[in-house]
């Protein structure tokens, strides 16, 4: 086991309700569309050094709609 | 106040009116999870209190078996009054709601930043300089009435007329129906004036957005948009002034918080979502369509359902430490702003307002306290939040 393992962080469109948390807390990480709901940025890769932000924006998003999946 | 008969047993006779429920409900939440989760009531033509985070969620994301078209326990079960999306279910919400989306994103919200914190800063401007203030009645409660007022273009010094409005329909009327159906009217016959205006002179304002705006190809109807802006006017107002103001009651009486908020403004996100949760201000109602089990307890048809998110931010099974305000708190599921697809629309203005109020009166007065000469006073009903907040600023004298 090389180093840690990559982390890539996915909303769950149906579940999602635009409380927008996981922007406010992590907009290196998602972004809004244009009705205010959520989406990972490009494939949701974590980048180096974002792991706690993406920890963050699933412990603070009242729908459970943030998902951090380890690859 | 009509005379009510005291409450005999919370778990099976709860009137959230009653005075002790006003002061402080937060025990009667506790000892009501420990004992008898879902409470009960005769009051109200029938209502049930489910305390619990996993029963409030059960019951928001359940719109088969609980409707929103009914959304305030009152004495009595008025005609239904409709304001779109508050009051839509499944079909018609989806669409009710997406017109409005655009208006509330994070971005859109942001351009109206720098008039709130105008309104902040001329607000403080005025008392600052004594010895105290009654911080909900000339801070608090002006502050989100001139932020909608501008956004739907109405004029900002109307504040007394919609605060009426409001009180009327919010508290007056959950025993006086006839009171807040009157209210209703008024409003009915203001907006009406005011899309009539915008139709002969458009301006770039809320409501021509609500005029123009096409869902699959169509304009809203008159009675759509005009429905729309009472809500907006309704929920965006005291909603927002009680937040303001128990978040400055929380501060006034927690020295420690407010030294430490004061002194590090990079918690002020964390602080304010916190204060959301502890001291949520709304609660919400749902009407029983079809019966249905939820936490062991039977729903029955037209029975109402008192949805309270500020009791299930309070569940120590989802918040550890659920008492305690924590300004750090980092994992943080709060339901300030409801579950589902019901989630407040105004989630990011609010949080705008009250991240920039508390910002700008802790820059002009960092120290201040409850003034011990004069009680604070809480509203009562749908909407919790201090109608009174009389403070004195500056340290306290040593003892």
């Amino acid at each position: 086991m090389a180093g840690q393992a990559r982390l890539k962080v996915r909303v769950d469109r149906e579940r999602c309700q635009g409380h927008a948390r996981c922007f406010a807390l992590a907009p290196e990480l998602f972004e809004l569309d244009e009705l205010g709901n959520g989406r990972e940025r490009g494939d949701g890769t974590v980048a180096p050094g974002l792991e706690g932000k993406a920890h963050l924006a699933q412990a603070n998003c009242p729908e459970l709609a943030v998902e951090v999946i380890e690859e | 106040m009509s005379e009510r008969a005291p409450v005999r047993d919370w778990a099976t006779d709860f009137d959230h009116r009653d005075p002790r429920w006003v002061e402080n409900p937060y025990p009667i939440w506790d000892e009501l999870r420990r004992s008898c989760p879902i409470a009960q009531t005769e009051r109200f033509t029938g209502a049930y209190f489910p305390s619990r985070y996993a029963d409030v969620k059960t019951i928001a994301y359940d719109t088969e078996h609980f409707s929103s078209r009914r959304i305030i326990v009152r004495e009595t079960r008025p005609p239904l009054i409709p304001a779109p999306p508050i009051t839509s279910d499944p079909p018609e919400h989806r669409a009710a709601k997406q017109v409005l989306l655009p208006a509330f994103t994070p971005e859109a919200i942001v351009r109206h930043e720098p008039r709130t914190r105008d309104i902040c800063r001329a607000l403080l401007a005025r008392f600052a300089d004594k010895d105290g203030c009654d911080a909900a009645v000339e801070y608090a409660q002006e502050i989100p009435v001139r932020v909608i007022a501008h956004m739907l273009g109405v004029p900002e010094q109307e504040g007394d007329r919609y605060r009426k409005w409001i009180h009327e329909i919010l508290e007056l009327g959950i025993t006086d129906v006839a009171v807040a159906l009157r209210a209703s009217d008024e409003m009915n016959a203001y907006f009406a004036g005011h899309i009539a205006e915008r139709r002969a002179r458009p301006r770039d304002d809320l409501i021509d957005y609500l005029i123009n705006v096409r869902v699959e190809g169509r304009a809203l109807a008159d009675e759509h948009i005009n429905g729309t802006l009472r809500l907006l006017l309704i929920a965006g107002i005291d909603t927002t002034w009680s937040a303001i103001g128990s978040c400055l009651w929380h501060l006034a009486s927690h020295g420690e918080d407010r030294r430490r908020l004061a002194s590090e403004p990079g918690l002020m996100s964390s602080a304010v979502e916190e204060f959301l949760r502890a001291y949520s201000p709304v609660t919400m109602a749902r009407e029983v369509v079809k019966e249905t089990q939820v936490g062991g307890c039977t729903f029955t048809p037209g029975h109402m359902v008192l949805l309270s998110f500020p009791a299930a931010n309070r569940d120590p099974a989802e918040f550890p430490d659920a008492d305690q305000v924590v300004l750090d708190r980092t994992e943080n599921r709060h339901a300030a702003f409801g579950l589902g697809i019901h989630r407040c629309i105004g989630s990011n203005l609010a949080r705008m307002e009250i991240r920039v109020a508390l910002d700008e009166w802790l820059k002009r007065i960092p120290e201040f306290r409850l003034d011990p000469q004069a009680p604070v006073t809480w509203s009562q009903g749908t909407v919790r939040g201090p109608r009174r907040l009389p403070l004195a600023f500056g340290a306290a004298a040593p003892s």
